[in-house]
C-alpha cells in the first residue's frame, strides 16, 4: 500500500530520460537536434575544404561585374555592358511575365475546358476528355519541346508583309507572324497620359462604389438599382478624358513600309517566349480543366434545385449559388497551379527565353563559375514567390472557409 | 346486370390488347440519342459542329501522317524520296535507332537482355503489390528484386547484390526480434545489425570481384527511356518512406522535430525541380567528402528523391489530418504507444486515404525525370535532343521523334492513372 502514499516526486534518474513521457520528447528532440547540427557543420566543413582545395571563396562581388552576354527578350533597358544584377532583373522580370501571362490564358482555356466536359453534348465532353488526359499525362518538357519546334518552324521571313504592295497584309493592320516573331501594335503614351491613368483609377472606386450601394439598397429596401451601370462608369470617363486632351494613349502600329528588310516599330514578342507561353498555358489548362469540373461536380444536386424551387432564374443560379461554392472548391488547386506555371516557367531554357533561371542560373552560372552563389539566388527567388502565394492562399481560405461552431 | 352481356347490347369491345407501337421515328435509337446528346439547343448543335471541324481538322492532319509513313529508311534524304513530296512520317527513325532511344547511347549492345529482362521482373515484382489477389509468394520476387534488377543492370560480380541483400536480411531479423521490447530499439537494433553485416560482407565482395560477375556497365552509360524508368522507380520507391517519416514528424507536438520538418517540406516545395537537379549536377559535389565522386546519376536520384519525398509528405500529410480524432484517442485509449498506435491504426488508413495523391506525386515524378536531360543526362528526351536531331541522318525529323516520347509517357501515366481509379473504387468502404 505504499503506492498511495508516494506523493513525493522521485529521485531524477538518467533512465527517466527514454522511459518517462515527461522528459522523453525533450531527449528526442535534444538528439534530433544535435544529429542535424553535426550533419550541418559535416557538411559546411566539406564544403570548405572543398573550396579551399579548389581555390575558390564564397563572394557575391561577380553581380556588379558587367554580364558581357545580351538578352534579346527584356522589359528593362540592358545590353551586354550591364551588370550581372541587371541581368537577373531582366530574368526575373521575364519570369513574372511568362507566368502572368501562362496564369490567365491557362485559366481561361482551363474553365472552358472544364465547363465543356460537363456539358451535354456527348462529343465535345469526349473531345474535351481527350484533351485533358493527353496534356496531363505527358511531361511538360515535351510540351515544351513540341510547341517550340512547331514556333521555330513556323513563320516566314518578314519580306512577304514588306513594301507598298506586300505578298500579305498583316492581320487587322496590326499583327504580324514572321521568322522573329509576332509583331504587334505597341502601347505610346504622351503627356497628357497621367491625367487619362488618374480619371480611369477614380471611375474603378466609383464604379465598385456603385456595385456595393446596388446590393445595401437591395438588401435594406428590397429595391434593384439597375447594376449594369457599373460598366458605363467604369469607362466612360477615361474614355471621354482620352478624346478630349486628344488622344495621350496611342497604339503604335508596326510599320511595314520604312524599311526594305524588316518590320519596323510596334512591339516584337519573341518566338521563345510565344513556345513557353503556348506549353504553359496548354498544359496547364489541362490540370485547372481538372479542378474546375471537380468543383463544380462538388456542389450537390439539391443547391440548383432548391434555387430553382425558389423561382431564381438559371442565371441568378449560377451566379448566386452554384459558383460561390464551387470557387470554395475550385480556387486553392488553381492557386497552386498558378505556383506549377512560375515553377515550371524555369524550363525556358530548353527554348531559349531568358528567363531568371536561364540568366542568372545559367549564362552567368556559366561564365563567372559561381555555381553555388548563383542557384542559392535563384532558389530565393523561386522560394520568396511561392511563399507569397501560399500565404496569399492561406488569406483566401480562410476568409472562405465555412464558419463551423 | 349478366344479361346485358348480351351480344347485341355490347357495340364493339375489343378483347385483346392492341400490339404496341414502336415509339416514333425521334424518340428512339440513335435519332433519339443524337437529338439529346448532340443537338439538344441551338448552342449545342453549334458545339457540335465545332466539334466535327475540330476533329476533321486533327484526323486529316494525322491520318495520312500516319499511314503513309515510313518504316525503313536509313536517313531522312531516303525518307523523303520514298515519300516523294506526299505528306506522311518519317517512322523509320524510331525503328532504326530504337536501342538508343530505349537503353541510351553507350549501354553495351550484347547486354541489351539485361535491362529488357529487369523491365520485365519489375513488372512481376509490382505485380503483388498492385493487385492483392496474386499469390502471396510473388512478394518474394518483389523483395529480391531491387537487388536483382542492380545487378543487371549495372553488372559486377553477383555477390555485392546478395550481401547487400544479406545484410537487409540480418537487419531485418534482429528488428523482428527486438521490436516486441519497443519499435525504436527494434529500429535501432535493425540498422546497427545491418551496417555491422554490410561491413562484415564488405571483406568477402572485395574479394570476390569478378566471380560470376557480369560486364560492369558505368552509370554514365545509361540513357534512353530505360533511365527513366530507374529513375522514376528507384525515386519513388525511396522517397514514399522518407515522405512518411517527415509527414509525421510536421504532424509530431515535439517543436524542434516539426519545425525541421516544415522547413524542408517548405523549401522543397518552393522552389521548381530543375534548380535542385542544378544543384546536383553543380554544386552537391562540393558537399562531399573532399576527395570522393559521386556520379552523377546518384546525386540527381539524392535530390529528386527528396524533391518527391517533400511532395508525397505532404499529401500522406492531408491523409493523417482527414483521420477522425477518434481513431487517434482510440489507439491512446487502448494503451498503444506512439509507434503502435501509428503502425497498426494511423498509418493503415491514412496511407489509404492518401492512394490518389501518391499516385498524383509518382506520375508527376515519372513525368519530371525528363528534366535531367536540362543537365545533360540522355535519358528519352535527352536522347532525342541531342545525338538524334544533332546526326546529319535525322535532323528534322521532330514530329515523329516527339510523338514517339508524348506516346511512351502516355501509355505509363495513364495506365497508372487508371489503375490509381479503380483501387480507389475497390478499396472505397463507404456505402454509397
Amino acid at each position: 500500500m505504499s503506492a498511495i502514499s508516494d506523493e513525493t516526486a522521485p529521485a531524477f534518474r538518467l533512465s527517466m530520460l527514454i522511459n518517462d513521457t515527461r522528459y522523453r520528447s525533450l531527449t528526442f528532440q535534444a538528439i534530433a537536434l544535435l544529429l542535424l547540427i553535426i550533419f550541418m557543420a559535416y557538411m559546411v566543413n566539406n564544403l570548405i575544404s572543398n573550396l579551399s582545395a579548389a581555390g575558390l571563396n564564397i563572394s557575391y562581388g561577380f553581380l556588379d561585374d558587367p554580364a558581357g552576354y545580351d538578352v534579346n527578350q527584356r522589359l528593362i533597358e540592358y545590353t551586354s555592358q550591364s551588370t550581372h544584377t541587371r541581368a537577373a532583373f531582366v530574368g526575373i522580370l521575364n519570369t513574372l511575365l511568362v507566368a502572368f501571362l501562362g496564369c490567365v490564358t491557362a485559366t481561361v482555356l482551363g474553365v472552358i475546358a472544364g465547363v465543356l466536359r460537363l456539358s451535354g453534348n456527348w462529343l465535345t465532353a469526349k473531345l474535351m476528355a481527350v484533351y485533358v488526359e493527353a496534356f496531363r499525362n505527358v511531361p511538360v518538357l515535351i510540351w515544351i519541346l513540341i510547341f517550340g519546334t512547331f514556333v521555330t518552324l513556323s513563320g516566314g521571313p518578314p519580306r512577304q508583309f514588306l513594301g507598298d504592295d506586300p505578298e500579305r497584309s498583316m492581320f487587322l493592320g496590326a499583327f504580324a507572324f514572321t521568322n522573329r516573331g509576332l509583331h504587334m501594335p505597341s502601347i505610346v503614351t504622351g503627356s497628357s497620359a497621367v491625367a487619362v491613368i488618374m480619371i480611369f483609377l477614380v471611375s474603378i472606386v466609383a464604379a465598385f462604389w456603385w456595385r456595393y450601394h446596388v446590393k445595401q439598397t437591395l438588401y435594406n429596401t428590397g429595391k434593384l438599382l439597375p447594376g449594369w451601370v457599373f460598366w458605363p462608369i467604369l469607362i466612360v470617363p477615361a474614355i471621354l478624358t482620352q478624346l478630349v486632351l486628344g488622344n495621350p494613349i496611342g497604339l503604335e502600329m508596326p510599320d511595314t513600309t520604312a524599311n526594305r528588310f524588316n518590320i519596323q516599330g510596334g512591339l516584337l514578342i519573341g518566338k521563345p517566349l510565344i513556345a513557353l507561353w503556348l506549353a504553359l498555358s496548354v498544359y496547364t489548362g489541362a490540370f485547372i480543366a481538372e479542378n474546375v469540373r471537380a468543383g463544380i461536380q462538388a456542389v450537390s444536386k439539391g443547391q440548383t434545385e432548391a434555387a430553382n424551387a425558389l423561382g431564381l432564374r438559371p442565371n441568378r443560379t449560377m451566379s448566386l449559388v452554384v459558383l460561390p461554392q464551387a470557387l470554395r472548391v475550385i480556387i486553392p488547386p488553381l492557386i497552386s497551379q498558378y505556383l506549377n506555371i512560375t515553377k515550371n516557367s524555369s524550363l525556358a531554357i530548353v527554348v531559349g527565353y531568358a528567363d531568371i533561371t536561364a540568366t542568372l542560373g545559367g549564362i552567368t552560372l556559366n561564365q563567372t563559375g559561381r555555381a553555388i552563389e548563383c542557384i542559392l539566388l535563384v532558389m530565393l527567388f523561386y522560394l520568396t514567390i511561392s511563399l507569397l502565394i501560399s500565404a496569399a492562399m492561406n488569406v483566401y481560405n480562410k476568409s472562405v472557409s465555412l464558419k463551423e461552431r | 346486370m349478366s344479361d346485358q352481356h348480351t351480344p347485341a347490347a355490347v357495340a364493339y369491345v375489343r378483347t385483346e390488347t392492341l400490339p404496341e407501337l414502336p415509339p416514333p421515328a425521334s424518340e428512339a435509337g440513335l435519332v433519339k440519342w443524337l437529338r439529346e446528346n448532340l443537338f439538344s439547343s441551338i448552342p449545342n448543335s453549334i458545339l457540335t459542329i465545332l466539334s466535327l471541324w475540330a476533329i476533321y481538322v486533327i484526323l486529316s492532319g494525322v491520318i495520312p501522317w500516319i499511314t503513309n509513313g515510313i518504316w525503313d529508311a536509313s536517313n531522312i534524304r531516303e525518307c523523303r524520296e520514298l515519300l516523294n513530296g506526299a505528306s506522311g512520317g518519317c517512322f523509320a527513325v524510331i525503328a532504326e535507332r530504337w536501342p538508343q532511344l530505349v537503353f541510351g547511347i553507350a549501354y553495351p549492345q550484347d547486354a541489351y537482355w539485361r535491362p529488357s529482362l529487369a523491365f520485365v521482373l519489375l513488372l512481376v515484382a509490382v505485380a503483388p503489390v498492385l493487385f492483392s489477389n496474386l499469390p502471396r509468394m510473388l512478394l518474394a520476387v518483389t523483395l529480391v528484386y531491387p537487388f536483382l534488377a542492380y545487378w543487371l543492370l549495372w553488372g559486377g560480380s553477383i555477390f555485392i547484390p546478395i550481401t547487400a541483400f544479406g545484410g537487409a536480411a540480418i537487419g531485418y531479423m534482429v528488428y523482428t526480434r527486438l521490436v516486441a521490447q519497443s519499435f525504436a530499439m527494434g529500429l535501432l537494433g535493425g540498422v546497427v545489425a545491418a551496417l555491422l553485416a554490410w561491413w562484415v560482407f564488405g571483406f568477402i565482395t572485395d574479394n570476390t570481384r569478378g566471380v560470376l560477375a557480369l560486364e560492369a556497365v558505368a552509370s554514365r552509360d545509361m540513357g534512353g527511356f530505360m533511365l527513366n524508368m530507374i529513375l522514376g522507380t528507384v525515386c519513388v520507391s525511396l522517397s514514399l518512406p522518407i515522405g512518411i517519416v517527415l509527414a509525421l514528424g510536421r504532424q509530431s507536438d515535439m517543436l524542434i522535430i516539426k519545425w525541421i520538418c516544415v522547413v524542408f517540406i517548405e523549401f522543397i516545395r518552393g522552389v521548381p525541380l530543375i534548380t535542385l537537379l542544378f544543384v546536383a549536377s553543380v554544386v552537391l559535389a562540393y558537399f562531399f567528402p573532399p576527395g570522393t565522386t559521386q556520379d552523377l546519376i546518384l546525386r540527381v536520384i539524392i535530390m529528386i528523391t527528396l524533391f518527391s519525398s517533400a511532395y508525397i509528405a505532404e499529401v500522406i500529410r492531408g491523409g493523417l489530418a482527414a483521420l477522425p480524432r477518434g481513431q487517434y484517442e482510440a489507439g491512446d485509449s487502448l494503451g498503444l504507444d506512439y509507434a503502435q498506435a501509428m503502425r497498426l491504426i494511423i498509418l493503415p488508413q491514412a496511407l489509404k486515404i492518401s492512394i490518389p495523391g501518391i499516385v498524383n506525386v509518382a506520375v508527376g515524378l515519372f513525368k519530371d525525370t525528363t528534366l535531367v536531360s536540362v543537365i545533360s543526362m540522355f535519358d528519352l528526351v535527352g536522347m532525342i535532343r541531342g545525338p538524334i536531331l544533332a546526326s546529319t541522318d535525322w535532323s528534322g525529323v521532330y514530329w515523329e521523334l516527339w510523338g514517339f516520347a508524348a506516346l511512351l509517357f502516355f501509355i505509363v501515366c495513364y495506365s497508372i492513372s487508371q489503375y490509381s481509379q479503380w483501387l480507389e473504387r475497390k478499396l472505397a468502404t463507404d456505402h454509397r
